[in-house]
């Protein structure tokens, strides 16, 4: 990525950011001064920073699971990590109720986790692409099955409501300090993905080639797996189950990196972030009346590019 | 000596191999398929977690991170498969080395996917990628596999050049008996996980694979082995 490509990606994320704060501008300006300043900071704040936090999370962790697998269609909601996820929080949210987050966090990393390791344990750590996803629906599956039962067992039609609403995914009505408890565990998961770029740069020469040169594979893959559960595990747990970012961020990402997986992890979560934030400013200015759950809009834009990518790579294979 | 390694074993595969190659010297590794070419290569590469003792060049090349490695050692390995499309440059660059490899003319290859290349380009890059960083000790499996005959005689003069200066050596896991014959400055045989024999006897390493040169060419000792005698 060149400077100016980085400074580009910058400048969008920071418009992205500014134009979340202050669309709709007349919402700041007709109301008095302390309502006006209670909309910016306890309203769109958090939802501008959850917006950055998990997008960049999503774009970061997406990169490095297929770079880790060998595999652009790799990606936490593809792999059943975000589903793992959504799974851990709700049975966590039975136990403890919605209102404990560190508890809820927990749950959430605790099923993203296992979910992750489940993947490996079917698909083995060199999957097919055909295995790969095959294993990821199947655990996705599961795991929503699972959710739903939860769901119909809900001690209240109110816990049904919360439970619900939040598996849309949502950034709505989140405090500075929920954005604040994804953020700490998500930049630390960033920070540490990107010093992996290198390591995962090596990885595409093949595993025995990237041994002989010295790395450790099995750790690779176990900081991989652990860090994208984290990331994403506690960002699911503060604003639900949302889909496709990590799996197109990485995709556009490594076009500015002619293809290096490891080095598109920077890019990737710059992309992740501005894609996450102009969904939720569509969510927020389409004209409908009322809010659309974010997960439908980036589940409605990410689903026709992922069938156009598999297209894309059947007819690459069959030409 | 500029390798001395003892001991070497993997469970299952390898079996207390020790070996020393001195400098400038180009060894040859033959034996029947599953005899543990590949998997003395990854011991002394450090793939997996083998067990037993290396020394080159005063080091233990498995100690070392990927900043120090390849100006240790590089493994090539048999397969020519790419996981990642990387473009032939950067797949070089990746190894270690400097990007481009004259004695490979890989001038119009470089700019290039390298899962759009055809095998035998696609070999030439990626031998580049395990010659570029010119390490102490060069560990190549099958580096003539899919080469035309003329790259098959030029990559061999090329890594006899390669390690003639400098205190390097090749270790080079081959199966085409002639040209280890004509290349090899000794030559191990392996079997069953150790080494057999050493020899540069063509016909002595003929018989441990049961065959033999007739008119010129090589056919089984035993007839019955051979399945256009069973017709």
């Amino acid at each position: 990525m060149t400077a100016r490509t980085s400074g580009l990606l910058w400048l969008a994320l920071v418009a992205a950011f500014t134009a979340s704060l202050l669309v709709p501008l007349h919402a700041l300006l007709e109301v008095d001064r302390g309502l006006a300043s209670a909309v910016l900071v306890e309203l769109r704040l958090p939802r501008a920073l959850l917006a950055l936090i998990y997008g960049a999370t999503l774009g970061a962790s997406g990169g490095a699971i297929q770079a880790l697998f060998a595999n652009p269609l790799a990606s936490p909601d593809l792999t059943g990590t975000t589903s793992g996820a959504a799974l851990g929080a709700v049975v966590t949210a039975y136990l403890f109720g919605f209102a404990a987050p560190i508890a809820l966090s927990i749950g959430s990393v605790a099923g993203a986790l296992g979910a992750l390791v489940l993947l490996i344990t079917l698909a083995g750590p060199k999957a097919e692409t055909a295995t790969l996803l095959l294993s990821g629906l199947a655990i996705s599956a599961l795991a929503g099955a699972l959710t739903t039962l939860a769901l119909a067992l809900a001690p209240s039609p109110f816990a049904f409501y919360d439970a619900y609403d939040w598996l849309m995914g949502s950034l709505i009505d989140r405090s500075l300090d929920q954005a604040v408890f994804a953020a700490v565990p998500a930049i630390l998961v960033i920070a540490l993905l990107l010093r992996l770029g290198p390591a995962l740069d090596r990885l595409a020469l093949g595993e025995e080639v990237a041994q002989s040169l010295g790395d450790n594979i099995a750790r690779l893959r176990l900081m991989v797996i652990c860090l994208s559960a984290l990331g994403v595990g506690a960002c699911v747990a503060i604003c639900g189950a949302i889909g496709f970012i990590g799996l197109i961020a990485p995709i556009f990402a490594r076009r500015l990196t002619r293809g290096h997986p490891g080095r598109a992890i920077m890019a990737s979560a710059l992309i992740g972030a501005l894609l996450l934030s102009l969904a939720d400013l569509t969510v927020r200015l389409a004209p409908i009346g009322r809010t659309l759950p974010i997960g439908v809009v980036t589940a409605l834009i990410g689903a026709p590019f992922f069938l156009w990518l598999v297209a894309h790579m059947r007819w690459r294979l069959s030409a | 000596m500029i390798l001395d390694a003892a001991g070497l074993a993997i469970p299952g595969r390898l079996f207390d191999v020790s070996l020393r190659i001195a400098a400038g010297e180009l060894v040859c590794l033959v034996g029947p398929n599953g005899s543990g070419k590949t998997s003395l290569l990854h011991a002394l590469a450090g793939i997996g977690r083998p067990a037993g003792e290396v020394d080159l060049d005063g080091v233990d090349p498995r100690t070392l991170g990927p900043a120090q490695r390849p100006r240790y050692l590089t493994y090539l390995p048999a397969t020519r498969d790419v996981p990642w499309p990387l473009l032939a440059r950067d797949l070089i660059a990746l190894g270690g080395g400097e990007a481009t490899f004259p004695a490979l003319e890989l001038d119009g290859l470089l700019d290039r996917r390298v899962d759009r290349l055809s095998t035998g380009e696609r070999s030439r890059v990626l031998i580049a990628r395990a010659l570029a960083p010119r390490p102490k000790l060069l560990l190549l499996d099958e580096p003539t596999a899919n080469l035309d005959p003329l790259w098959q005689i030029r990559l061999m003069e090329l890594v006899r050049q390669e390690i003639s200066v400098g205190g390097r050596a090749a270790l080079v896991a081959i199966h085409d008996l002639d040209a280890a014959l004509r290349y090899a400055d000794r030559m191990l045989v392996m079997d069953r996980g150790r080494i057999a024999a050493e020899s540069l006897d063509g016909p002595h390493v003929a018989a441990i694979f049961g065959i033999e040169r007739a008119n010129g060419k090589w056919r089984p000792v035993n007839p019955l082995a051979d399945p256009q005698s069973l017709r």
